[in-house]
């Protein structure tokens, strides 16, 4: 492959799908599969067949779309008229569209979105700019779309030094929760003394309710092995690996297909455009722990040891994969650097916030009208993304709180609605950005049970190495479990917290770090809810059974003798 | 240049490059407590009794596993340091069933010594008493699980100076445990040499010798460097 053979297959695609009248997507994401897309895209499929439209019409299984509660969606792209997109279709509305496609008549209005969906329109796709365009299973539609030139123009234009330089201009951070200057980590990594060196994509994503990876794997797997492919010609690195969380089954089997793909086109294995440049990648599959996320950790599984963190320094980039300097990413770190590459740093540079440059995907969750997958320039308010974009909450019900940055986050308050999303900002009211996961909550939530929840899962993901945090989180979590039973005192509230105190300086890592984060914010907006569940034994959203007694040493002793203390040890 | 020159608790202090925290200070003569820590074994940075302040560092470090730099201000007796390792030590005490009065280690426990240390004389978390079994099917060799605090020093010394890597850790967080091979009664174990070095190294009564009553298992966690030393000598090839 050069770079002549790219733009012919670029040409190619664009000549066929030009041949057809009509394109109809269909999300063929997880949330939309499991909404039914799939029974959706067979009877298109049938019907095409039957009616021996399918030289004309042709149907396509594409990434997620965005508003994934309203799935499965349809978009049609009819050759010069806007395109279309429907929500909840089933096989009955497929069909009926097509009919009307078939006689050249207007389509359906029902489920038929506006023209200018606020959801979609407030929008800025960077990342997600293929999503529930291409089909993510032809290398071909990636190309159409431009991919891969990025890459042919690094490889024959730019130096190693080039590539890194563009990165830390458009002033890209991580994107996997630390939020660490992706330019300045290149860099340390072109500069480490090694044989050999690595490339590392993590797509573990273990929050709970996020799902940015998943959907930029499945949606547009190309984009992450381009970033991928820069990033190793950028240090020196041969060899990449894709760690993807176990449960991700689609996400696994289109980027294997990728992979595959990408090889038999030229596009990785040897002298990739012609050039000097060899790299391959690899898929390795999580099996499941949240501490796998963790980069430490995530090379030891890797490379088939347990995943557990180790203390750093070293850092990956110093002493990563047996021995060798390693860059580890975050999927979507890396799913952005093609755009980067392809229309310049500075202009990346130039969306955003000060401090923080161009756009972030989110997982927008909870009580909002409009679920789904988002991507905003950084900078924009909580405000617009809960009301403009999510369509605000539903039941005329009140904002209460975004939780953001999942377990190692916090929340935003009502109060501070118009805090622009971005990682200054969120630092400043007490969160983190994290890795994108927005988690909207009305007045029916109860924040000590919030905090019960996110220290349920870090104790359940803790690993055990380090004493704060393997049983620190656990009693953390039966302090919480009193509080919102109604059991507990004062002095439990200020055994709470200096127990936060203790996990979050002196653990080993980001895991037991960061545990406390919950408990903290939500006691730092909501600590009125703590007292009155402890001195008033009530819960004014009404999400605790509250015990009808408070429980004293006697039924403590007698919950012992039950075997109920010991339940989860 | 070989040398490094640090400030610790206040005293100018001078180690090797290449020596952790942890090395320097007791070369100093200081006292810091460690569970995990073993001279002769990889450090594990697990117990986190070790923990300093080291200036610039908004959170304490493990003394274990940090290399000593240049220009380091380190202390390693603040209140909060005190207070932080007091803590963690009723952790572990809540872990598990820690019933000195009729353990086989009492009085030659390093657990119970650290906690005498640092004047722990009562426990504010909620024992969580899991009922934990005991494993008595090795020959020699017994395991109670209720007196383990996962310092897994007997893994590495098997791993690492047996060379056998009997022992393991199954599940994760407060589940944890050490198994044999792939969680066998340890007397099936087809890897174990029965060398016993894990029971020397094992810090509480976790490990021992069968037939130790109370406070008859005194053990010798140092004899690891006078086996890794005689090793390294290689004494019977002259
Ligand atoms: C407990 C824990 C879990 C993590 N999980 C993930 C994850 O699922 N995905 C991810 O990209 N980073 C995760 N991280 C952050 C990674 O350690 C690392 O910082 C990141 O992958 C670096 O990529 P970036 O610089 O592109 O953000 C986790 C960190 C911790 C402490
Ligand atoms: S902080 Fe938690 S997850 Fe991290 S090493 Fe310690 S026990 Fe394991
Ligand atoms: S192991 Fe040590 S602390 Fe635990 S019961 Fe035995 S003597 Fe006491
Ligand atoms: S007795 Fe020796 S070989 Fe057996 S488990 Fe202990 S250290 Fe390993
Ligand atoms: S058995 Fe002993 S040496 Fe092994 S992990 Fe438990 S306490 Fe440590
Ligand atoms: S998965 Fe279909 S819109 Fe997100
Ligand atoms: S001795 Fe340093 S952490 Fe245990």
């Amino acid at each position: 492959m050069n770079r002549a053979d790219l733009r012919h297959m670029a040409e190619a695609e664009q000549e066929r799908q030009e041949r057809f009248r009509c394109r109809i997507m269909v999300c063929a994401g997880t949330p939309c599969l499991s909404a039914g897309a799939q029974t959706v895209l067979d009877s298109l499929r049938k019907a095409l067949a039957e009616s021996r439209l399918d030289a004309e019409i042709e149907a396509v299984a594409s990434g997620c779309m965005g508003p994934c509660s309203r799935g499965p969606l349809v978009k049609v792209r009819q050759q010069g008229k806007k395109e279309i997109i429907f929500e909840r279709v089933t096989p009955e509305l497929a069909r009926q569209i097509l009919l009307s496609l078939a006689k050249g008549r207007r389509p359906p209005t029902v489920s038929a979105l506006p023209p200018d969906f606020p959801f979609l329109a407030r929008q800025m796709k960077v990342v997600l700019a293929n999503s529930g365009s291409i089909n993510p299973e032809r290398v071909e539609e990636y190309v159409a779309a431009g991919g891969y030139g990025a890459l042919a123009h690094a490889l024959h234009e730019l130096t190693p030094d080039d590539v890194c330089r563009e990165v830390s201009v458009s002033g890209l951070r991580g994107r996997g929760g630390a939020g660490y200057p992706t330019g300045v980590k290149w860099n340390l990594a072109r500069k480490a003394n090694g044989e050999r060196k690595y490339v590392v994509a993590n797509g573990d994503e273990g929050d709970p309710g996020a799902y940015m990876d998943r959907s930029i794997m499945e949606s547009d797997p190309h984009r992450i092995l381009e970033g991928m492919a820069l990033a190793g010609y950028a240090i020196g690195a041969e060899q990449g690996f894709i760690y993807v969380r176990g449960e991700y089954y689609l996400a696994g089997r289109r980027l294997e297909a990728a992979i595959r793909a990408a090889e038999r086109a030229g596009l990785l294995g040897s002298r990739v455009f012609g050039s000097n440049f060899n790299f391959r990648i690899d898929i390795r599959t999580g099996a499941g722990a949240f501490v796998c996320g963790e980069e430490t950790s995530l090379m030891a599984s890797i490379m088939g040891r347990r995943g557990q963190p180790r203390q750093r320094p070293p850092y990956p980039a110093q002493q990563g994969l047996w021995g060798c300097p390693t860059l580890i990413n975050n999927v979507e770190t890396l799913a952005t650097v093609p755009a980067i590459m392809g229309k310049g740093g500075n202009w990346y540079a130039g969306i955003g916030s000060a401090g923080s440059k161009g756009t972030k995907v989110y997982a927008l969750a909870g009580q909002v009208e409009i679920a789904g997958l988002i991507e905003v320039p950084m900078g924009t308010t909580l405000r617009e993304v809960v009301f403009d974009i999510g369509g605000g909450i539903p039941g005329g019900k009140r904002f209460k709180a975004a939780q953001s940055g999942g377990p190692s986050g916090g929340c935003i308050p009502s109060g501070e609605l118009d805090t622009p999303l971005d990682y200054e900002s969120m630092q400043r009211v007490g969160t983190i950005m994290g890795s994108g996961g927005l988690i909207i909550m009305d007045e029916t939530s109860c924040m000590p049970d919030v905090a019960s929840f996110f220290l349920d899962f870090c104790r359940d993901e803790s690993c055990g190495k380090c004493v704060p945090c393997r049983v620190g989180t656990v009693e953390m979590h039966r302090l919480l479990r009193r509080i919102t039973g109604g059991t507990a005192t004062m002095d439990d509230l200020a055994k709470l917290e200096e127990l936060c105190e203790l996990v979050g300086a002196a653990s080993l890592c980001g895991l037991g770090m960061t545990a406390p984060n919950p408990v903290l914010s939500t006691l730092r907006y909501f600590r009125d809810e703590y007292v009155e569940h402890i001195s008033r034994h009530r819960c004014a959203a009404g999400v605790c059974s509250m015990a009808e007694v408070p429980a004293g040493p006697e039924q403590e002793a007698l919950l012992h003798a039950m075997g109920g203390a010991g339940e989860e040890a | 240049m070989s040398v490094v020159t640090l400030t610790i608790d206040g005293e100018l202090v001078s180690g090797r490059r290449g020596e952790t925290l942890l090395q320097v200070i007791r070369e100093h003569g200081l006292a810091l407590p460690t569970l995990c820590h073993l001279e002769g074994l990889s450090e594990r940075g697990g117990c986190r009794l070790c923990i300093v302040e080291v200036e610039g560092s908004p959170r304490p470090m493990p003394a274990c596993s940090t290399a000593a730099r240049e220009g380091m201000v380190v202390r390693t007796a603040t209140d909060r340091l005190i207070r932080y390792r007091r803590m963690i030590v009723e952790l572990l005490f809540a872990e598990r069933n820690h019933y000195c009065a009729v353990c086989v280690s009492a009085g030659n426990c390093e657990l119970q010594t650290v906690a005498a240390t640092l004047g722990v004389d009562h426990v504010r978390y909620e024992y969580l008493s899991p009922r934990l079994t005991m494993d008595l099917s090795h020959e020699r060799f017994g395991i109670d699980h209720n007196r383990c605090i996962l310092c897994t020093r007997c893994v590495r010394v098997c791993d690492e100076v047996e060379g056998v890597h009997t022992w393991d850790v199954s599940c994760r967080g407060v589940r944890s445990r050490v198994i044999a091979d792939l969680n066998h009664p340890w007397g099936r174990s087809e890897t174990c040499t029965s060398c016993g070095k894990c029971v020397q190294v094992c810090p509480t009564g976790a490990l021992f010798t069968k037939g130790a009553a109370v406070g008859e298992m005194v053990k010798d966690a140092g004899m690891l460097t006078r086996v890794i030393e005689g090793r390294d000598k290689k004494g019977w090839q002259e």
